[in-house]
């Protein structure tokens, strides 16, 4: 059933990337009849090869190409190599999320109109609505399972939510629940029941997780119609003398380089790959990169303001027993400008197992005070804060022409700097987060700064006019009508929620008209 | 090379999964019984594990649980030239200084004076990883590690916290 199409089959779509964006429109084009090569440049895993371990988990799964890192965020300082905790592997970071699957809300579509009074930060409308997001909201939640949706139950909740409840609920919050999440509390779809592994980032072996690797994909390939293939390594998008996509040129496992040709090229590698294969397939037609006669490629990168909280109590929680983000407090995702700052945030809990808590409570904190908190391991609980972050132009993907990777292509150098709104929000939401711990007794908070980005959105933003953006409501380049951006990348905001949902609800989307576009002979 | 300049940069050091098993603890407690050294000498061996007993210092832990620290600054070090220099260098000037006769109040001193340097930063780095990534410390810090080989928490107390009340149905349900 699996496919094999020649390198020459110029009727084929290629998607360069096999997460929550490339994965999903690689099955949405398979079921309408398309036949897709999927590019991904990792290696296959399964469920029997992961592992339950951090460090072991870390080196399997996750991306580790070289980075560079530059702006005024502790990121730069702590991980100079790596701006990103993202994946590489079949099944991109689907592999490695916790599962949170929340709507945008209606305002986060258009923050140049709701929020007001924000200097320096480039807020656009999005070129399209809740409203018309709403059915493929519907269709890709059925797909992945969200729990609270289609009489899916919520996840029972574990100990680390059983601290985050009762304290937020005596802080006066309202809306505290174990989530919108991916993961079957019982066997659905031919996936499996949680355990409550608590190794959600690291692969689940249970499959009760929803990810691209073990659904959409396998789905896809059922078809006849996917092409799959690891370990390829996008390094340009070719183009004709028209300035057509004609193909994507890529290294293969053993080092060969290809051009397989295409009808029609899509990009979902991420919002740090994405704009640096588009810089780095330049040309004569195409100076400043391909899908960037508006300069927009790379720009607006954003990361979800992020930060996270930690109580220590007199008694043992043991968080990291069962799913990583077991629960959410969802009272701060409203707009409120009283608070000090625009947008809104969401506390989920979150927890690290011992080898990453060592890493990441206080990077490169050491001497007996620190280890003193370490000792209080047993005694933690733990949340995320996760907020809307704002569009910078000077917040960007570039390439860094000094320091080239393993094919002799300049890697991506990621510049952030917080705006003051993100700071705002960061510390009032760090305040929150203690407030909530406090209620539920702890002894000590600790507010532990930014981990490497998990959410990496912006870089391609859609837009309504070219100028302004790479890309438009569907996600096709304003310059190269054949070519699509298919990931989080077309975030024109960052919006308040974790982004896999939206991104696969875009990508549903978009294999639709991809789908009908072609049929018209549009493409 | 790019790789392992990458993770030493980040601050992330690969572990190898026999990383354990390569530090019996009876290398611990023997003064200059260090059977599995393959770059340095015991003595700088010694060192280095009274400085990592001061980086990430818990009483409760033995000795043993550094000396990992220390087989892997070795593993690197025979692996690495520069980084044998940067270790054995390192390690000169602590002895300089007469770093192993120090109290505890002394020696952190005398760290906190290197401290952004890079053979400090070289030796936390590796011990962050090194240290909790050891199942013999997971076990003080009532952490289990893998869950699948026992089905996971589902049946293994997930939810049994039971010093604060149970949240309603409507939040948590029982599942």
């Amino acid at each position: 059933m699996v496919a094999t199409f020649d390198p020459n089959d110029d009727s084929v779509v290629v998607i360069v990337g096999s997460g929550a964006g490339g994965g999903t429109l690689a099955n949405a084009l398979c079921r309408n009849g398309l036949k897709v090569v999927l590019l991904e440049a990792g290696t296959r895993q399964s469920r029997s090869t992961f592992h339950n371990d951090e460090w072991y988990a870390f080196n399997q799964l996750a991306w580790l190409d070289k980075r560079t890192t530059s702006g005024s965020w502790r990121v730069a300082k702590d991980f100079p190599n790596l701006p990103a905790w993202i994946c590489k592997t079949v099944g991109g970071t689907t592999v490695h999320w916790a599962g949170a699957s929340l709507r945008f809300a209606d305002h986060e579509f258009k923050t140049k109109t709701q929020y007001s009074g924000v200097s320096g930060a480039n807020l656009m409308d999005w070129p399209l609505t809740l409203q018309e997001l709403e059915p493929y909201y519907s269709k890709a939640e059925y797909r992945m399972g969200v729990t609270r949706t289609n009489d899916i139950p919520g996840l029972p909740g574990n100990n680390n939510f059983k601290v985050m409840y009762n304290g937020a609920t005596r802080a006066g919050y309202k809306t505290v629940h174990t989530g919108h999440m991916a993961i079957n509390p019982q066997p659905r779809d031919g996936r499996a029941g949680c355990m409550q592994l608590g190794f959600c980032f690291q692969g689940c072996k249970s499959g009760a997780k929803w990810s691209t690797l073990y659904t959409e994909i396998p789905e896809a390939e059922g078809t006849g119609r996917l092409d799959l293939r690891p370990q390829s390594m996008a390094l340009q998008v070719t183009h004709d003398k028209q300035g057509k996509a004609t193909g994507v040129l890529y290294a293969d496992a053993s080092g060969k380089q290809v051009i397989q040709k295409a009808r029609v090229v899509c990009l979902a590698g991420n919002s740090i790959e994405t704009p640096r294969l588009l810089l780095n397939s330049a040309s004569s037609t195409y100076p400043h990169g391909l899908a960037n006669s508006s300069g927009q490629v790379g720009k607006n990168y954003m990361r979800h303001t992020t930060g996270s909280v930690y109580g220590i109590f007199k008694k043992p929680v043991h968080m990291y027993r069962g799913t990583v983000m077991a629960g959410i407090i969802l009272d701060e995702a409203r707009l409120d400008p009283k608070r000090g700052f625009v947008g809104g945030f969401e506390m989920e809990t979150i927890s690290l197992g011992l080898p990453f808590m060592a890493s990441f409570l206080n990077p490169g904190a050491w001497g007996r005070e620190y280890t003193r908190q370490l000792e209080q391991y047993p005694n933690m609980a733990g949340m995320w804060i996760v907020g809307e972050d704002m569009p910078q132009e000077t917040n960007r993907v570039t390439l860094n022409t000094d320091v080239k990777d393993q094919w002799g292509l300049p890697v991506a150098n990621v510049h952030y700097d917080d705006h003051p709104n993100d700071v705002a929000m960061r510390n009032y939401a760090y305040k929150r987060g203690a407030a909530v711990y406090q209620a539920a007794g702890a002894v000590q908070t600790i507010e532990v700064p930014p981990y490497p980005s998990t959410h990496n959105l912006g870089t391609c933003r859609m837009s309504e006019k070219p100028d302004a953006g790479v890309c438009n409501k569907w996600g096709q380049t304003h310059d190269i009508k054949n070519l699509f951006i298919s990931d989080g990348s077309q975030f024109t905001t960052s919006g308040g929620e974790n982004p896999t949902l939206t991104i696969v609800t875009l990508a549903l989307r978009q294999g639709d008209h991809i789908a009908s576009e072609c049929a018209k002979k549009n493409l | 090379m790019k790789r392992r300049e990458f993770l030493h940069k980040s601050a992330i050091v690969i572990v190898g999964t026999a990383m354990a098993a390569a530090a019996p603890a009876s290398a611990a407690t023997g003064g200059d019984q260090w059977p599995t050294l393959k770059k340095l000498s015991p003595e700088q061996a010694r060192t280095l594990l009274k400085m990592a007993r001061q980086i990430y210092p818990h009483p409760k832990l033995d000795d043993a649980c550094y000396v990992a620290t220390v087989v892997d600054l070795d593993s690197n070090a025979a692996a690495s030239p520069e980084t044998a220099k940067l270790l054995a260098d390192g390690v000169a000037q602590l002895q300089r200084a007469k770093f192993d006769d120090l109290t505890p109040e002394q020696q952190t001193v005398l760290l906190v004076s290197i401290q952004s340097g890079p053979f400090f930063q070289k030796v936390r780095a590796t011990e962050v990883v090194s240290l909790y990534n050891n199942h013999a410390v997971w076990k003080q810090f009532d952490y289990r590690g893998a869950s699948y080989p026992f089905g996971g928490y589902v049946h293994h107390g997930f939810n049994d916290l039971n010093w604060l009340p149970d949240p309603p149905d409507s939040a948590s349900p029982k599942g």
